[in-house]
């Protein structure tokens, strides 16, 4: 069993996902980016439950994959919202309010 | 495959303790009957949704009393769900201040046309996701009690669904909330790979061994990260004033009380019965934080026209101070924990009375500016008082509940005895004062100021909802400062049990 090879593969998602969040300003591709940090979540998860023998791990992941359906499916829809609004998903546009 | 079917077959189901879990129970039978409601009866059922919300959450509180007559400790699931002294207070708190909610809503919604029956069943749920969270002693019911008050609060946020600004309050809530929650879980994988087991008490167990610093130092930082942006701590405190000024205002105060307060609930039961050992790591953390937030908040507050985004930064600086016991918790332990939730009670009485005025005057003005409260004393003297009385009780000025607040975190950081304590206690006390700027001009412009020409005069009625949720929290709030032994009662002495 590599620990170390499944730790390394969820810290570098879990990097690309944070850089997507940061730099990518399309609304869809925000949330994708957020669905790649959750997966890094997830193998560490699995991989530390594997280490230490026990199923808590795989239960924990299981919870955090049904949450981030519920999460992305209200994601899905505020973004829509917004489409239908302004027919842009740029997010850099939503700027109403400042200060 | 087959390898698990011996613990399939030994699998018995763990004893539940009906009563203690009761509260949860009953909000969730509520909110079931509000949905209800709305599927059999439909346009006709929409008159009673929030008076049926209302009784319910009323009714919710009568198994809280019954298990703080009897006074023991339960636990369930091998200490995953706990009911102590610190769960039942805080959850009685989320009940009334969801109460209160519901008073500051009824007229808003109704009179908005604003899909009620939804409106209350996700507020009903919220509120299940709060009084679970004060609960939680395990990462995974605290991950799925943070998404269940998270996730109905996104779309409330969002709730006016043609306005611009509502739409952009519902997206920056949603998506700086979710990458925070992301984060949070991140350094929660690491906590559990630290310890094996998702409890509390056995993760305090790995953390104290000290091996694995890394790994232990990632998981706390991302962790108390993740809870700084639910309790809009500065430098995670972008999201707030905007979505404060572009939800509905009744939603605002609830995020800006209930949320807030759930997201300390979490951070006292993660520090207190998790981190415990760790000291060395997230008390300089929550210093910076206490620090900037208290601060920046300030700062930021002074140059506000908007009311609501006042008080959106007034709420940045007021997590400042409620943060700051935290970062001597290591030194005094126990009386961090009462002073943090001695502020967070007396906090969500004067917010929420301020947003209560908030909602009365915007009846009229239909604005949320600050110059609007221009002239208020000539058409509603009595609103007049009461806002001035939440303002001063906010900066906090005795005798008022907000500065029996700020006593109990003096008295906790200067306890500590320690550098770090004093200087923080000094950099609370200057800021304080620069507090005192921004809450008196809210009451100079109220007092002093003429209203605009062509302004109407005639006196401002208020409906009875918003008189009742006015009357109880100014009651509270001058209860609290006249009398503190009325807060500290419930606050002082051990309040979240180690008994495992």
């Amino acid at each position: 069993m590599y620990l170390n090879t499944m730790l390394l593969l969820a810290a570098v998602l879990f990097c690309i996902g944070v850089y997507g969040v940061l730099a990518r300003r399309n609304g869809v591709l925000v949330l994708m980016s957020i669905e790649l940090i959750l997966n890094a979540v997830n193998i560490n998860l699995v991989a530390f439950g594997a280490f230490h023998a026990t199923v808590v791990g795989q239960i924990f992941a299981l919870f955090v994959i049904t949450v981030a359906a519920a999460e992305v499916g209200i994601g899905l829809a505020i973004v829509l919202l917004l489409y239908r609004n302004r027919r842009s998903i740029n997010l850099d546009q939503v700027d109403l309010m400042r200060g | 495959m087959f390898s698990f079917a011996p613990s399939l077959v030994g699998f018995v189901r763990p004893d539940i303790d009906w009563h203690a879990v009761a509260p949860e129970l009953t909000l969730l039978g509520v909110g079931a009957v509000v949905t209800l409601l709305d599927i059999i009866f439909l346009e006709r059922g929409r008159a009673y949704t929030s008076a049926m919300a209302g009784i319910g959450l009323l009714i919710t509180l009568i198994p809280i009393v019954t298990l703080a007559a009897q006074g023991t400790t339960r636990e369930m699931f091998g200490g995953a769900f706990v009911v102590d002294n610190f769960a039942l207070v805080l959850k009685a708190m989320f009940i009334v201040v969801a109460y209160i909610v519901v008073l500051l809503s009824t007229n808003y919604i109704a009179e908005g046309d604003y899909w009620e029956n939804e409106y209350y069943g996700l507020l009903l749920s919220a509120v299940l996701g709060m009084v679970l969270m004060a609960s939680a002693r395990d990462l995974i019911t605290i991950f799925v009690a943070l998404e269940l008050l998270s996730i109905p609060a996104y779309l409330l946020a969002a709730w006016r669904k043609g306005d611009l600004k509502s739409n952009e309050a519902g997206l920056k809530y949603y998506l700086m909330g979710v990458f925070a929650s992301a984060i949070m879980l991140y350094g929660m994988s690491l906590l559990f790979g630290l310890a094996g087991d998702t409890r509390l008490s056995e993760i305090s167990v790995a953390l104290s061994g000290g091996d694995a610093e890394p790994v232990a130092i990632l998981g706390i930082i991302f962790v108390i990260v993740g809870f700084a942006f639910k309790v809009s701590g500065f430098p995670f405190h972008t999201w707030a004033p905007d979505t404060y000024e572009g939800a509905p205002t009744p939603v605002t105060a609830f995020l800006a009380v209930a949320s807030k307060a759930a997201g300390f609930v979490a951070l006292l039961q993660l520090v207190y019965a998790g981190f415990g050992s760790r000291d060395d790591v997230y008390e300089p953390l929550f210093w910076i934080l206490a620090v900037g937030s208290m601060t920046a908040g300030n700062l930021m507050a002074l140059r506000q026209k908007n009311i609501v985004r006042l008080m959106a930064y007034s709420g940045v600086s007021q997590a400042g101070f409620m943060l700051a016991p935290l970062a001597v918790i290591g030194a005094i332990g126990d009386e961090a924990v009462s002073a943090v939730v001695t502020y967070v009670l007396i906090y969500a009485a004067m917010n929420l009375g301020a947003f209560a005025v908030i909602i009365t005057v915007a009846r009229r003005t239909a604005s949320g500016e600050i110059s609007s409260y221009s002239g208020l004393f000539g058409y509603a003297p009595g609103l007049c008082v009461v806002m001035s009385l939440f303002m001063f009780s906010l900066a906090g000025i005795p005798p008022l509940g907000g500065w029996f607040a700020k006593f109990a975190v003096f008295r906790a950081v200067v306890e500590a005895d320690t550098a770090w304590g004093y200087s923080l206690a000094a950099i609370a006390a200057v800021n304080s004062v620069i507090a005192l700027f921004y809450y008196a001009k809210v009451a100079r412009m109220m007092w002093f100021e003429a209203a605009p020409a062509q302004a109407d005069m005639s006196a401002l009625r208020i409906p009875p909802s918003l008189l009742a949720a006015l009357g109880l929290t100014a009651a509270a709030t001058l209860l609290f400062g006249i009398y503190p032994p009325a807060i500290t009662h419930f606050t002082d002495g051990a309040l979240i049990a180690l008994s495992y």
